[in-house]
């Protein structure tokens, strides 16, 4: 069994290193997937570091990150691997003398295989992670192929037998949720749902992107964030939007949040018309417009 | 934040009894936890160890929930079963004073003197401080003494009661008074916060009461009635405010999910004519021979939809929930188009599309803007059904797909079956969708049976039941 980290402190302190600030239940599920060697299946709203996260486990365990980045339609040929046919053909028409035996086994080897993520994550000589995002894009048959890798790391070929992960990559799987997944593949990962942070993280995350803004800044920032968060919105903020919007107060050179300030910035934060208007009424932004 | 888990109470047995116990509680919850989720819950437990109570409930929620949705209800279970103290709290935290003077529950305490530490923690908006106070409120006001004295059979502990007595909502003025925020913006925002932090409080009086209550009277007793049932799960009829409240923030996400559920549905059906490009890129792999025709797919008109709701006072929360479902699902069909009625059927299409979408406000505003009840409030199926066929008959074609919405309690008034004939034969479709339990269709003055022989029934008393019905049934 792999063990990449001690314990669950080490999970925060080495991503950390990595510019990733986890939350304990984070820090809790990587230790677990990594000791229970499961994969993760990571779910939640847009923009709360799903891919971010595999990028850090990456980084902080040296493992080369392989992604698969799913979408409609993705297939066999996509995600695993494909037979190089032009290369076969080259191979048949140069060996006119040849056998039919040599060119059959010779033909269906390693050299005409294009490996693809999955294939590649398996097949490392190194550690490897293995990033398997937004598995909701892609359609379901696709997931039937997922659950072979996925419990016991390998992939048959036909032609050349079942190849065996040298070392079981750490998977993580995004999702946000278009479509449900299959009762089978939810079973073989463990579940981590990333919500948005609370309050004092998501200052720290911020400060920690945006190294200009100052403290109370952020801590203004990220309280009008969590006010809007608790209004029905379309689309609620998400960190990547503070963080935005963290970078546009210091480049308009904002020292600290009025009414005014919010109100020119709030477009940075909020991306639909009737949302932004809806955030101007919970905050009385227009109230203070006309007392101005 | 490390609160130890406490073992040491007789009843449950061993640890791997309780885990099966809490399984089974979650189990009744309706959340589908497996034999193996349960096995990696064990493992779970083998590698972190008990010391740290936050770290175990993140360990098995990682094991055992499989969806997004079911957060609150292993929380609840998870506190009954795996409590943080066993009686009243004597910890205390951080300053690590054990000498028992410092503690919150070491002096009797009156209302007022817990209002003022609730004022306290709300001033300081810290989390931990909340607890604490939780735990107090509830020994100091929640206690019910059944019988002869305490530990007897019925006794317990009420958050009811406890709020009651507390009513926390009074220390919101106090508290930001003592945050001495600044006029304006920053007031406006302290107000929220400590708003949210009062909820929060609630919240944590709930599990604590809980806690203590299962102490009492066994856990499976309490983890089966004390803990709120998920979202998907309530039934439109019984709802309360806040289930309502929780059940309009699902519609975003259930109509992506059906949007991505019809349009799949769509795409398998619709196969057209051969892709010739498609089709020889993909011949490659059998040395140029076309093995596997690529089809083209072929774009058909989509479907139109016509709601028909009761929005009488009974079935509104069901009617004002499938309304904004199918209108968020708007971009699926080529037009939605929906009617209201009580005893006089209005078209609402605007009202429900209506820039200013305050879902809150949409039962209003259907009531004041449109004429569904222009003589008295009861509703009349027949009445409406045939004010629907004169008035907008025409709205319905052969493409059309209806929807009827409601419970068909025709208050004894005469049902008007042929005005339904009619409706079932324009469309292409027609489903009614009834929010009551299928055993009661029949009862009283419901005219379910009736209509049922006409049109296709079908029970819908849950979200869940709701989604599976719109997603397996409407046309594509």
């Amino acid at each position: 069994m792999s063990e990449r980290f001690a314990s669950v402190e080490d999970v925060t302190d080495q991503l950390a290193a990595q510019g990733y600030l986890a939350s304990p239940s984070v820090a809790t599920t990587v230790f677990l997937a990594d000791r229970l060697d499961k994969p993760l299946l990571v779910e939640g709203p847009a923009g709360v570091g799903k891919t971010e996260l595999a990028r850090a486990v990456a980084q902080a365990t040296g493992a080369g990150l392989v992604r698969l980045q799913c979408y409609e339609g993705v297939d066999e040929a996509r995600a695993l691997y494909e037979w190089n046919h032009a290369k076969q053909l080259l191979r048949i028409t140069s060996g006119r003398g040849e056998t039919w035996d040599a060119t059959r086994d010779d033909i269906f080897t390693d050299e005409f295989l294009l490996a693809r993520p999955l294939l590649q994550a398996i097949r490392s000589e190194d550690p490897s992670t293995l990033l398997i995002d937004e598995v909701d894009k892609a359609d379901l048959e696709i997931e039937g192929l997922l659950l072979e890798v996925l419990s016991d790391y390998a992939i048959t070929v036909p032609e050349l037998g079942t190849l065996t992960a040298r070392h079981a990559p750490f998977t993580v799987l995004t999702s946000n949720a278009t479509r449900e997944l299959s009762e089978a593949l939810r079973r073989r990962c463990l579940f981590l749902h990333i919500d948005f942070p609370e309050p004092d993280l998501e200052e720290r995350i911020v400060r920690s992107r945006v190294p200009g803004v100052d403290d109370t800044l952020a801590t203004s920032l990220v309280r009008v964030v969590n006010a809007l968060r608790r209004i029905d919105l379309r689309k609620a903020p998400s960190v990547s939007e503070s963080i935005d919007w963290a970078r546009t107060l210091l480049a308009l050179g904002a020292e600290s949040l009025d009414e005014a300030v919010v109100d020119e910035t709030l477009g940075v934060l909020l991306k639909h018309t009737d949302d932004v208007a809806r955030a101007r009424k919970h905050l009385q932004l227009d109230e203070a417009d006309v007392r101005r | 934040m490390t609160d130890r888990v406490s073992t040491s109470d007789s009843g449950a047995g061993s640890l791997p009894g309780r885990l099966v116990a809490m399984v089974e509680a979650l189990r009744g919850h309706g959340m589908v936890v497996g034999t193996s989720e349960t096995v990696d819950a064990a493992q779970v437990m083998g590698v972190l160890t008990l010391a740290d109570r936050d770290l175990l409930r993140e360990g098995l929620a990682a094991a055992l929930i499989r969806r997004t949705g079911q957060r609150r209800v292993f929380d609840a279970v998870f506190d009954v079963y795996f409590p943080a103290a066993v009686g009243a709290r004597t910890s205390v935290r951080e300053d690590g004073a054990d000498d028992g003077t410092a503690s919150p529950t070491a002096r009797p305490r009156g209302v007022d003197d817990v209002r003022d530490d609730l004022v306290e923690a709300l001033a300081q908006g810290g989390r931990e401080a909340l607890e604490d106070v939780a735990a107090a409120a509830v020994d100091a006001l929640g206690a019910i003494q059944a019988g002869s004295g305490p530990g007897a059979a019925g006794a317990g502990w009420s958050a009811r009661q406890t709020l009651e007595q507390l009513r926390p909502q009074t220390a919101i003025v106090r508290a930001l008074a003592q945050r001495g925020s600044t006029a304006g913006f920053g007031e406006r925002l302290d107000r929220d916060e400590v708003r949210r932090d009062v909820e929060r409080f609630r919240e944590l009086v709930q599990t604590e009461a809980s806690r203590r209550t299962a102490e009492v009277r066994g856990r499976d007793r309490v983890a089966k009635y004390a803990v709120r049932p998920d979202a998907s799960q309530v039934e439109f009829l019984a709802a309360s405010r806040e289930q309502v409240l929780e059940l309009r923030r699902t519609v975003q996400p259930l109509a992506r999910r059906l949007a991505t559920r019809l349009s799949a549905r769509r795409r398998r059906r619709n196969r057209g004519q051969v892709d010739i490009r498609r089709t020889l890129r993909r011949s490659m792999s059998y040395g140029g021979v076309p093995l596997n025709p690529v089809f083209e797919h072929r774009r058909k008109a989509r479907p139109e939809l016509v709601l028909l709701c009761d929005t009488s006072g009974s079935v509104a929360g069901f009617a004002g929930f499938t309304m904004l479902l199918v209108q968020a699902l708007r971009d699926q069909f080529s037009k939605v188009r929906v009617f209201a009625f009580v005893n006089h059927t209005d078209e609402v299409t605007e009202l429900v599309t209506g820039g200013e979408a305050d879902p809150a406000a949409l039962a209003e505003r259907i009531a004041a803007n449109a004429n569904v009840a222009p003589w008295h409030a009861s509703s009349d199926y027949g009445r409406a059904l045939r004010s629907f066929v004169t008035r907008y008959g025409a709205v319905i074609g052969p493409r059309t797909s209806v929807l009827i919405l409601g419970d068909a309690r025709a208050n004894h008034l005469d049902p008007d079956l042929d005005a339904l004939r009619d409706i079932v034969g324009r469309a292409r479709r027609t489903f009614w969708l009834n929010p009551e339990h299928e055993s009661r269709w029949g009862l009283g003055d419901s005219v379910a049976p009736a209509y049922a022989q006409i049109v296709d029934m079908h029970e819908c008393r849950t979200v869940d039941q709701l989604s599976g019905v719109v997603g397996r049934l409407l046309p594509v």
